[in-house]
């Protein structure tokens, strides 16, 4: 184990490195905490210029109550879901077939059209910004969570199927040659022998793409305006503009907007980082 | 008859089949407009009206506007500077590679700033700015320093946007290489302490070369990271003050989609400039991949 177990070194660094630990950790989140501390705080003391001090009393559940009947934000979270969920489904069901077929099969072509998805997936969303809000406009989906979902499905599959052609490849082919010897049709092996082996993929994926399009920002506006359709991400900013200059209103409601994807952290941690690393690093 | 057409055909006809839905979704909404922008960048168009063509007007204005070259400018400042997050990430990695009790929560918690969407660490760090109230002031006003209003210094804007999107993407970059020094072989490292390689010497000869794979994503995902930079700048200056923070991206959609009016062929050519600088790396990790497919 690199660097030195903490264990085998001299006693003192022992408890300086237990001691630094905490202490490093509030620095490195100090200005998440300074936004946690002002959404606690009553409007009164951003009035008084006790931006730093000890809040003067406790509002915190008055300032998230106020969130969430005071402005669209419980709309604008809605949609977020509607937005999000779908894509997830969406997405990791056409690459659960891409990556099957890229992964399983040998036939001429097959590097090319990965390739072509995977270069997709890196190219900056601004050569596809005027043409995609033309088609969608075009197709009467401007403005609609659909539109939204539809291309955030196409665009994330790219992402997807490098994850489950690899995925796959990793596989025991021997598996699906016994299965064909014994006659089992092509659907029946991707259906009943290799989706069931894909389950932690699908997991990795669902979490990471969650939080991807829950934190899409960029699409949110190009595509969607007003509370119907936006989410939260995008309507933050006019959730901002209602409570302009209310620091502890504006903080509370930015922690909300941020949570979801935080708590889809904490609950599927080790999935989230198996596929953060493109399944690439093991 | 066809059912029998489909069993001896099955294998040859499988792939077809599964692509079909994926590659119609793809095509129809990435590589269609990606071509579709090209065109684009040869006419003028507010998005209503027909489209005029102009042959390379777009490009022959674009090298003669000085907001371009701004944007430019900066995105080269985001290329390099954000390439930093990869020794800050490895550096944190190291510091939290250990079995103590609660480092999982240690780590877990480090790893916090890259899950919190890029608006509100831009509203986080917008705040943290801020020249009345923000912590960085409080904080340089208690050890006697003058106060600095990094967001509305044009020679201070870019790097401080810089530092917010640092900060999620060294977060990356930390929680890529624990799990490589996860992998890292011990015999090795033994080894390595045998022939008497300690710190930064074992760091180089002996860990480095292993973490390889974490290290080449780390450039992957930062470089393409600092190009799409977008969400922050949008958030904490909206380009300003006096357009001094843009960069491509942001100015891309400034153009296209601005108040005062649509011009769809300029940003169309702006987007073509930025898509072929980010073709650049795209290329090269395709040419990496398509070795390692032939090698493995």
């Amino acid at each position: 184990m690199y660097p030195t177990p903490i264990a085998k070194t001299s006693p003192a660094w022992q408890i300086s490195y237990q001691a630094l630990l905490p202490v490093a950790l509030v620095l490195w989140l100090l200005p998440l905490i300074g936004v946690a501390i002002f959404s606690l705080k009553p409007a009164a003391d951003f009035a008084q210029g006790n931006y730093w001090g000890w809040p003067s009393t406790f509002s915190g559940i008055q300032n998230y109550t106020l969130v969430f009947t005071g402005s669209d934000m419980p709309r604008y979270l809605m949609n977020s879901v509607l937005i999000t969920v779908p894509t997830v489904i969406g997405a990791v069901a056409l690459s659960c077939m891409t990556g099957f077929a890229l992964g399983v099969y040998h036939f001429r072509g097959n590097l090319l059209i990965f390739f072509m998805f995977v270069a997709g997936n890196f190219v900056p969303f601004q050569i596809l910004m005027v043409p995609v809000r033309d088609l969608t406009l075009a197709m009467g989906l401007y403005d609609t969570k659909t539109g939204l979902v539809l291309f955030h499905i196409a665009f994330q599959t790219g992402f997807c199927t490098l994850f489950m052609r690899n995925f796959i490849r990793a596989l025991p082919r021997p598996l699906i040659e016994a299965a064909r010897v014994e006659g089992v049709s092509e659907i029946r092996i991707f259906a009943f022998i290799i989706l069931p082996l894909m389950k932690p993929a699908i997991a990795a994926l669902s979490v990471l793409i969650f939080t991807f399009i829950w934190n899409d920002y960029f699409w949110a506006i190009v595509l969607t305006q007003g509370a119907d359709s936006q989410p939260v991400t995008a309507g933050i900013t006019s959730f901002n503009a209602q409570y302009r200059a209310a620091y502890h209103l504006m903080s509370a409601g930015s922690l909300v907007a941020a949570l979801p994807p935080v708590v889809m952290f904490f609950a599927m941690q080790r999935h989230f980082i198996a596929g953060l690393t493109l399944g690439a690093v093991k | 008859m066809t059912s029998s057409f489909w069993r001896r055909n099955q294998q040859r006809l499988a792939p077809a089949l599964f692509l079909a839905p994926g590659i119609l979704f793809f095509a129809f909404y990435v590589i269609f407009p990606i071509l579709q922008s090209f065109r684009i960048s040869f006419y003028k168009w507010d998005g209503l009206s027909p489209a005029e063509p102009v042959g390379m007007q777009n490009y022959s204005q674009l090298f003669e506007d000085p907001a371009f070259y701004t944007s430019l400018g900066n995105n080269v400042i985001w290329l390099f500077l954000y390439l930093l997050a990869i020794p800050a990430g490895l550096a944190i990695a190291l510091f939290l590679n250990q079995t103590v009790t609660g480092i999982r929560i240690y780590k877990s918690l480090f790893f916090f700033p890259f899950v919190v969407s890029q608006v509100v660490v831009g509203l986080v760090f917008t705040w943290f700015y801020d020249p009345t109230f923000g912590l960085l002031n409080t904080v340089l006003e208690a050890v006697g320093l003058d106060p600095v209003n990094i967001l509305g210094d044009p020679s201070k804007v870019t790097y401080g946007i810089i530092a917010a999107g640092l900060w999620p993407q060294t977060a990356y970059c930390m929680i890529l290489y624990l799990t490589g020094l996860n992998a890292v072989d011990p015999e090795q490292v033994e080894a390595g302490r045998l022939d008497g390689a300690k710190g930064l010497k074992m760091l180089w000869h002996v860990i480095l070369p292993q973490l390889r794979p974490a290290t080449f994503i780390c450039f992957v995902v930062t470089i393409i990271g600092a190009l799409r930079s977008f969400d922050l700048i949008s958030i904490m200056t909206q380009g300003g003050p006096f357009g001094t923070s843009r960069v491509l991206a942001f100015y891309m959609f400034e153009v296209a989609l601005s108040e005062y009016g649509f011009r769809m062929g300029y940003g169309a050519a702006i987007a073509v400039v930025l898509f072929s600088i980010m073709m650049v790396y795209i290329a090269g990790f395709l040419w990496k991949m398509y070795r390692d497919e032939k090698g493995a």
